[in-house]
């Protein structure tokens, strides 16, 4: 299973905010177990969606030259369960950037049917702080292997942000 | 100015909030691995939490001092604080109370420099200028 928890940037401001969207298909693997005849997302997978897009807001901001880990929730709060076929806006907004690390305030909200994101209000499901580590730049190196995961370039490619910025700038 | 009572109690939210402590297991000489649970990675969520909080900068380095911890021959020597590290403690850290470390230097005791009184008058010091 390839882990990628959001389907697409919708709008990216470097070193500013990033709002990503993740479309959640009952054809899912997850969901004949998560739970059989009672489709809900795991809202850990919110937190992994919503790290994801503000690890790479991170990530960009050095041109991925650090390697970025998620070092901790501060906090998180939900609302509600999120079941499948609803759609998932991820907002994030960089709150501290810094050589160590960085930290970012996180929104989830769920996009009604047949709302457009530039105009319909979206409900809101959550909210969550997320703190980053630098991996090469403090003690956080004795803590993570290697081989974790790490918010890099290669998944912007995957999520073909690089168009997007192209796109914007 | 904010007194030292203001400052502190403003630390204690801050560690509150970055630690997920109740606030009443904060006390003045509370240490922040061993009493408040604190990990390396939290040290930094502190930093961020007090430039905030206080309206301040905390340049790297300067309130959790990282090199006496890098196990450099001339401050560490068998598993203890040699004087010149001591003598370089002392000059990094002039906010932290050294005074019970210095009578058993072991190095693993470092982490008890770093209670919430340490934090409080790091931010008097800070506030005022010095």
């Amino acid at each position: 299973m390839r882990w990628l928890w959001i389907d697409r940037f919708v709008d990216f401001q470097s070193k500013r905010c990033a709002r990503a969207v993740k479309n959640l298909s009952l054809s899912e693997d997850l969901f004949a177990d998560h739970f059989p005849g009672y489709p809900v997302f795991p809202a850990p997978l919110m937190l992994e969606g919503l790290a994801q897009t503000g690890g790479i807001l991170v990530g960009e901001a050095n041109d991925y030259k650090e390697k970025v880990v998620l070092a901790k929730i501060v906090s998180s709060r939900f609302e509600r369960e999120v079941l499948a076929g609803e759609t998932l806006v991820y907002d994030t907004e960089i709150l501290n950037l810094r050589a160590e690390g960085a930290s970012v305030a996180g929104r989830i909200q769920s996009l009604p049917p047949g709302g457009s994101l530039a105009s319909t209000p979206c409900e809101m499901i959550g909210e969550a702080e997320i703190f980053f580590a630098h991996l090469d730049q403090n003690r956080s190196k004795q803590m993570f292997g290697d081989g974790n995961f790490v918010f890099s370039g290669e998944l912007k490619k995957v999520l073909g942000l690089q168009k997007l910025i192209a796109k914007s700038a | 100015m904010p007194t030292q009572e203001e400052i502190y109690q403003k630390v204690s939210a801050t560690l509150v909030e970055a630690l997920n402590v109740d606030e009443e297991e904060i006390q003045p000489g509370s240490t922040l691995q061993g009493d408040l649970g604190a990990e390396s990675i939290d040290f930094l969520d502190i930093v961020f939490r007090l430039e905030r909080n206080f309206g301040i900068k905390i340049p790297r380095g300067e309130l959790f001092p990282e090199s006496i911890f890098q196990g450099d021959p001339e401050f560490v020597a068998d598993g203890r604080v040699t004087d010149k590290g001591l003598a370089e403690l002392r000059s990094k850290m002039p906010f932290a109370d050294l005074k019970s470390f210095e009578s058993n230097p072991k190095v693993e005791h470092i982490s008890n420099l770093f209670t919430v009184d340490m934090i409080t008058r790091y931010i008097q010091g800070k506030l005022s200028g010095k």
